[in-house]
C-alpha cells in the first residue's frame, strides 16, 4: 500500500534547478533509499517533501500525496501537525540537532506535547529505552553536551518517535558517527521501522548503508532520479550507467594497484614509545589534575615506498600521533627517528603532511602558484600541477573555483613540492564524493610509484585501507592494539576490536558477518578503563583484562596484537 | 612670497593617512578577494550615496589643512600670527563678517533689543554685515532672499551638470557601480551649496553665535576636527590592536595571557576617568612649555593629538580582542598547519595566511568606530576635557551654546548647526560602514 507518492518534484533556488522532477513512492514498512553524492539534490527533496525549504528555495511544480493528502496544497499549520506527527525527521549531525542549553527529556517531552497533547515522564522514558539509552530515566534528566554522539543521535530519533510517525526521513543520520556507533544506530532504525511499521526514507551516499537497509534504492543525479529499483536487482545489475560508475568507484571494486614494494626494508620511519598528554588544567592557578593521554606509547615502522594505514575510531589519537610524527604536535615522550636519525620537532624537507578539509587546507587568500611555491620559493610549480593531474593554467586562480577533489590535489602538490619522502596523510578522502576519492587515491599510489614516497595513511575507511596499504596499525584510545601487514589485520584479525570495526562496516553484498561485537561508546581518553581500554565493550573480557593491559604478542614476523587471547 | 605655508602634527598625520587610503587602492586593486568585496560597495546605492557625502566632507577637511601665515605689510619678512587655512581664504567673507552677537538666519537686525545711538529708544539694531547691501531700512529683504534662492539652484544645476558630463568617462569606465546614487547625492548637494553660498554672500545663513561669528564658518570648520578625530585616532591605535591581537591569539601562552591582562586592566578603568586625567595631564604640560608653540594654532593642534592619542589608547581593546579570537580560530585552520609543516616561519605565517583573513573584520571595525569616535570628541568637548577652546569643533559648539537654549526666546541655530552637520557626518559614515559590512562579513545573511 502506497504511503508517499512524489510525482514530478521540482526545487528552484533563483534560476538554479537543484531538484528537477523527482518522482518515486514509498509504500507502508518499506525502506527506500535515495542514493547521491553530494549536491544531486537528495536533501532538497527531502526537505520538500516536510516543506522545509530553505528561504531562496520553492517549489516550482509536482505533487507529494501523503496517505491521500496532498502536501503541496498544506497550509503552514496543517504542515506543522503533520511534520513530527505521521511525518518524523533525523538530521545529518546529532550536535546541532539538539538545543544545548535543554535537558534530553525536556525536549522529547516537547515533541510529545505537541503531538499528543500531553508529556508523561514515563513516555519519555519509555521512548528513550526503546531507542537503546541505557538508565533512561536518568539520561532524560541529562544535557546534550553530556551524551556521546551516537547517543544524541539515538535521543534525536527518540524525538522523532514521539508522534508515532507513518514516514521517518532519515538524511545521512549516520554521516556524522563512528563506524561502530553508525552500525548499532542502523540496526536500531531496522528494529524500530520493524516493529512499528513505519517507513523510512533513508538518504545517504553510502552504498554500503543502502545494502543493509534498503528494500528498494533510488539512484539521484544533478536533481533527478535516474534508476529507481528493488536493492537485490540494483546491487546484481546496475542498469543506469552512472550507477555502475558508482559501484566502479568503490575502492573495493578499484583495479588493484601493485603493491610491489619489497617488505623487510630498512625502516624509513621509526616511532619508539611515542606519547603525548594534554594537561588538564584546573581552577585560579590553572593547576594540572590530570592528564588527556591521546597518545600513550607507539611504536611503528615504515620503509620507504611503502603505506602504512593507521586505522581507529574519532579521538583515538590517530591525527594527534600524525601530527607529532610531522613535530607539529609537541610530544611528551619518545622518539621519531627518520632515515636512521633522531628527528625532534619539524622535518619541512623529508616529512609533510595531507590534511582532511580540503576547503579549510589552502588559504583563500592566495593564488595556487603561491600555495604551492609556498615551501620552496623556486619549485617549478607548472610541474607539480601537472604531476597531480591539473593542469599549469591553474596556478593563476583562486582557492574558491576549486572543487574539493582539485583542492586535495593542490595540497599534494604543495606537499610534494619540497620533496619529502614521508607523506602523511590524515584523511585526504573522506570528505570527498566516492567518485573524486577514487581519482585522489589513484592520484596517490600512482605518486607512490613513480617518487617512491612513504605515506603514513590515518583513516577510518576500512575499504581505502584495503585498497592502499601495505600495513595496518589499528589504533584504540591512544594505543595501537593490533598491527600486521594489510591481509594479516583484514583476514585474520585478533583484536577483538579490529573484528568489531571489520564487521561494522556496511558491505555492499550486503552480507553480515559476527554482528555487533563492540556495543556501547568509546571511553572518554582522560579516564581510560583501567586494564584493557577495550574490555567495558569487549565481549571476551575478563577478570584478567579489567586488571592489566596486556603485553605485545607477536604472532609473526609482522604480525602483532595486544590481547590476552590472540587466537 | 605672500604666504608662509605651516605643516601642523595633524595635516602632516592627515595627509599620510590619505597617502595610506591611497596606498591601500591600489592594494586592493591587486587582492581579489578584497577588489571583490569593494565592489559590492560600489554596487550598493546607499553605501554610494554615503560615500559621496563622507568625500564632500574629506575635500572641506583637506582644504581646512592646507595651513599658512598670510605675510603682514612692510618691507620685511614678516607673517602674521595668526595661522589660516585655505578653507579660511575661501570664506574670508564669512570670517570677517562678524557681527556684536547673536543674531537669527538670514536675519537683518540684531537678536537682542539694545540702547540705540541718537536717542532711538531701545530696538533691535541693523547688523553690520547681515543684509547690508539692502541699506539701513532693510527692505526688499524677501524678494532679494528670493532671487538668491532661485539664482543659487541655478547655479547648482549648472554645476551639477558639469560634474555629470565630466563623470560620463567613470560611468563607462565602471558601468556596474551605482553611480546614480553618486549623482543624486551629488545634486543635492550642489542645489543646497548653490543656494547657501549665493545667501551667504549677503547673509549669515545659519545666523551668527554670541561673539557673533558666523555659524555656518564653524560648522565647516568644525568638519576637519570631527574627520580627523575618528580618523587619526583610529590611525593611532590599529597598529596596536592588529599587533596585539594577532599575536596574543596566535602565539598563545604566556604572551597571549600578558595582552589579555593589558587590554583587561585598561578596559576596566572608566574611560572618561582615564581621558579626562590624561587630558589634564596634557594640558599642565601644554601650559609650562610655552616655548614650544609659536603659534596658539600649534599649541592647540598638540592638545588636539593628545586627544587623539588617548581616545585611541582606550579604543584599541575592542578591536583587539576580536583579533585575538579570530587569530585564535585561524591558528588551527588547516592551511597554517600546513605553512608550519612546510618550515614557514611564523612572522611570515601571521603575514600571509592570518593578517590577511582578518582584513575584513578591520576593514568593519574602522568604518564602525569612526562614528562613534567623532561622537565621543563631541561628548568629551561637552564636559570640557576634549580638544582646545579655540579649536573649532562641534563639542566646542555644542557646549557654547548649551545655555542658550534657556533663553526665551531660545537661541536654536547653534546647536542646530552642529546637530544638523554632525548628523549628516555620522550617518553617512554609519551607512557606509554598513555597506562596508555587508561586502566582507562572511556572516552576513542576505
Amino acid at each position: 500500500m502506497t504511503l508517499l507518492r512524489v510525482r514530478d518534484l521540482a526545487v528552484s533556488i533563483g534560476a538554479v534547478r537543484p531538484v528537477a522532477g523527482v518522482g518515486f513512492e514509498i509504500a507502508r514498512g518499506e525502506t527506500f533509499a535515495l542514493l547521491g553524492e553530494s549536491g544531486c539534490g537528495k536533501s532538497l527533496t527531502a526537505l520538500a517533501l516536510m516543506r522545509l525549504l530553505p528561504a531562496a528555495a520553492r517549489i516550482e511544480r509536482g505533487s507529494v500525496k501523503f496517505a491521500g493528502n496532498e502536501l503541496c496544497g498544506f497550509t503552514e499549520a496543517q504542515m506543522r501537525a503533520m511534520r513530527g506527527g505521521r511525518i518524523g525527521m533525523i538530521f545529518q549531525e546529532p550536535g546541532t540537532s539538539l538545543n544545548p542549553v535543554l535537558t534530553v527529556g525536556a525536549q522529547i517531552a516537547e515533541a510529545l506535547r505537541q503531538h499528543t497533547g500531553r508529556a508523561a515522564t514515563e513516555r519519555v522514558v519509555e521512548l528513550l529505552a526503546a531507542v537503546g539509552i541505557p538508565e533512561p530515566a536518568q539520561r532524560a534528566a541529562e544535557y546534550p553536551f553530556q551524551m556521546s554522539g551516537g547517543m544524541k543521535q539515538r535521543a534525536m530519533i527518540a524525538m522523532a518517535l514521539a508522534g508515532e510517525p507513518e514516514l521517518l526521513i532519515a538524511d545521512e543520520p549516520t554521516t556524522a558517527l563512528d563506524v561502530t556507533i553508525q552500525a548499532q544506530v542502523l540496526d536500531l532504525l531496522r528494529d524500530l521501522q520493524r516493529r512499528r511499521g513505519m517507513a523510512l526514507l533513508l538518504i545517504t551516499h553510502d552504498l554500503g548503508i543502502v545494502a543493509r537497509m534498503a528494500d528498494r534504492v533510488g539512484v539521484m543525479r544533478a536533481g533527478r532520479l535516474v534508476e529507481v529499483a528493488k536493492k537485490e536487482d540494483f546491487f546484481r545489475a546496475p542498469a543506469h550507467p552512472y550507477s555502475r560508475e558508482l559501484f566502479a568507484a568503490l575502492p573495493e571494486n578499484l583495479p588493484a594497484p601493485e603493491k610491489s614494494a619489497p617488505a623487510g626494508r630498512p625502516a624509513l620511519l621509526a616511532v619508539r614509545d611515542l606519547r603525548v598528554h594534554f594537561p588538564i588544567r584546573r581552577g585560579v592557578f590553572r593547576r594540572t589534575v590530570g592528564h588527556v593521554r591521546a597518545v600513550d606509547g607507539v611504536d611503528l615502522e615504515l620503509a620507504a615506498a611503502r603505506t602504512l594505514a593507521l586505522v581507529g575510531e574519532s579521538g583515538c589519537g590517530k591525527t594527534t600521533l600524525g601530527k607529532a610524527i610531522l613535530g607539529l604536535q609537541e610530544k611528551t615522550e619518545g622518539a621519531v627517528s627518520l632515515a636512521g636519525r633522531r628527528r625532534t620537532g619539524l622535518v619541512p624537507a623529508q616529512m609533510q603532511m595531507v590534511f582532511q578539509d580540503p576547503f579549510g587546507s589552502l588559504n583563500p587568500r592566495m593564488r595556487i602558484g603561491a600555495i604551492i611555491a609556498e615551501g620552496r620559493a623556486d619549485a617549478d610549480v607548472d610541474a607539480l600541477l601537472a604531476q597531480v593531474g591539473l593542469s599549469a593554467a591553474m596556478k593563476m586562480r583562486y582557492p574558491h573555483e576549486f572543487s574539493g577533489g582539485q583542492r586535495q590535489r593542490i595540497a599534494i602538490a604543495r606537499a610534494l613540492a619540497v620533496g619529502p619522502q614521508l607523506l602523511i596523510c590524515d584523511e585526504p578522502t573522506s570528505a570527498l564524493d566516492v567518485s573524486v576519492q577514487a581519482q585522489v587515491l589513484a592520484l596517490l599510489v600512482d605518486l607512490q610509484q613513480r617518487l617512491g614516497l612513504a605515506y603514513l595513511f590515518i583513516t577510518h575507511n576500512i575499504s581505502v585501507v584495503a585498497f592502499l596499504a601495505h600495513e595496518v596499525a589499528v589504533m584504540y584510545l591512544g594505543r595501537i592494539v593490533e598491527r600486521g601487514t594489510a591481509d594479516e589485520v583484514l583476514r585474520d584479525a585478533r583484536h577483538p576490536y579490529t573484528r568489531a570495526l571489520l564487521a561494522a562496516v556496511p558491505r555492499i553484498d550486503g552480507q553480515e558477518g559476527e554482528r555487533l561485537l563492540a556495543p556501547g561508546d568509546p571511553p572518554s581518553p582522560v579516564h581510560p578503563p583501567a586494564g584493557c581500554h577495550f574490555h567495558p565493550r569487549c565481549p571476551r573480557a575478563t577478570a584478567r583484562c579489567q586488571a592489566d593491559y596486556p603485553a605485545t604478542s607477536v604472532l609473526s614476523e609482522t604480525h602483532q596484537v595486544r590481547c590476552f587471547f590472540p587466537d | 612670497m605672500m604666504f608662509k605655508p605651516v605643516l601642523l602634527w595633524s595635516d602632516a598625520l592627515f595627509f599620510l593617512l590619505i597617502a595610506v587610503a591611497l596606498a591601500s587602492v591600489f592594494y586592493i586593486r591587486r587582492d581579489e578577494h578584497l577588489r571583490l568585496g569593494w565592489r559590492k560597495v560600489g554596487q550598493s546605492r546607499v553605501g554610494m550615496a554615503a560615500a559621496t557625502l563622507l568625500l564632500v566632507f574629506v575635500g572641506i577637511a583637506l582644504l581646512d589643512s592646507l595651513h599658512y601665515r598670510e605675510r603682514l605689510p612692510g618691507p620685511q619678512a614678516t607673517y602674521a600670527v595668526e595661522v589660516r587655512s585655505a578653507l579660511d581664504a575661501l570664506l574670508g567673507g564669512l570670517r570677517s563678517g562678524a557681527e556684536k552677537t547673536y543674531s537669527a538666519p538670514l536675519a537683518t537686525h540684531s537678536f537682542a533689543k539694545e540702547t540705540l545711538d541718537h536717542d532711538a529708544g531701545r530696538d533691535f539694531p541693523r547688523l553690520r554685515h547681515g543684509g547690508a547691501h539692502l541699506g539701513a531700512s532693510a527692505e526688499g529683504w524677501g524678494a532679494d532672499v528670493v532671487r538668491r534662492i532661485v539664482q543659487g539652484l541655478g547655479i547648482g544645476l549648472i554645476v551639477w551638470l558639469g560634474l555629470w558630463l565630466a563623470g560620463a568617462p567613470l560611468r563607462r569606465a565602471a558601468p556596474h557601480l551605482a553611480w546614480d546614487a553618486v549623482f543624486v547625492t551629488l545634486l543635492a548637494l550642489c542645489l543646497t551649496a548653490g543656494a547657501v553660498a549665493l545667501l551667504a554672500q549677503g547673509y549669515h545663513v545659519l545666523g551668527t553665535d554670541k561673539v557673533g561669528q558666523d555659524v555656518l564658518y564653524l560648522t565647516l570648520k568644525s568638519i576637519r576636527t570631527g574627520l580627523l578625530i575618528g580618523t587619526l585616532t583610529t590611525l593611532i591605535m590599529l597598529p596596536a590592536a592588529v599587533f596585539l591581537g594577532l599575536l596574543a591569539g596566535y602565539a598563545g601562552g604566556w604572551i597571549d595571557d600578558l595582552i589579555q591582562y593589558l587590554y583587561t586592566t585598561l578596559n576596566s578603568i572608566p574611560g572618561v576617568l582615564l581621558i579626562a586625567a590624561a587630558v589634564l595631564m596634557m594640558q599642565v604640560v601644554i601650559d609650562t612649555n610655552p616655548e614650544w608653540f609659536a603659534t596658539a594654532a600649534e599649541r592647540a593642534d598638540a592638545r588636539f593629538l593628545a586627544l587623539c592619542a588617548i581616545l585611541g589608547i582606550t579604543s584599541w581593546t575592542g578591536l583587539c580582542r576580536l583579533l585575538r579570537g579570530e587569530a585564535l580560530k585561524l591558528r588551527e585552520m588547516e592551511y597554517v598547519q600546513a605553512a608550519r609543516a612546510l618550515g614557514v616561519s611564523h612572522a611570515r605565517i601571521l603575514a600571509r595566511h592570518v593578517l590577511p583573513n582578518v582584513m575584513h573584520i578591520v576593514m568593519i571595525a574602522i568604518v564602525m568606530d569612526f562614528s562613534g569616535l567623532v561622537l565621543a570628541e563631541a561628548v568629551l568637548s561637552y564636559v570640557g576635557i576634549g580638544v582646545d577652546p579655540t579649536t573649532i569643533s562641534f563639542g566646542t559648539m555644542i557646549n557654547s551654546a548649551r545655555m542658550e537654549l534657556a533663553r526665551e526666546p531660545m537661541v536654536w541655530w547653534s546647536l542646530a548647526a552642529a546637530f544638523v552637520f554632525m548628523f549628516a557626518l555620522v550617518l553617512a559614515a554609519n551607512l557606509f560602514a554598513d555597506a562596508v559590512r555587508d561586502a566582507f562579513d562572511p556572516r552576513a545573511v542576505k
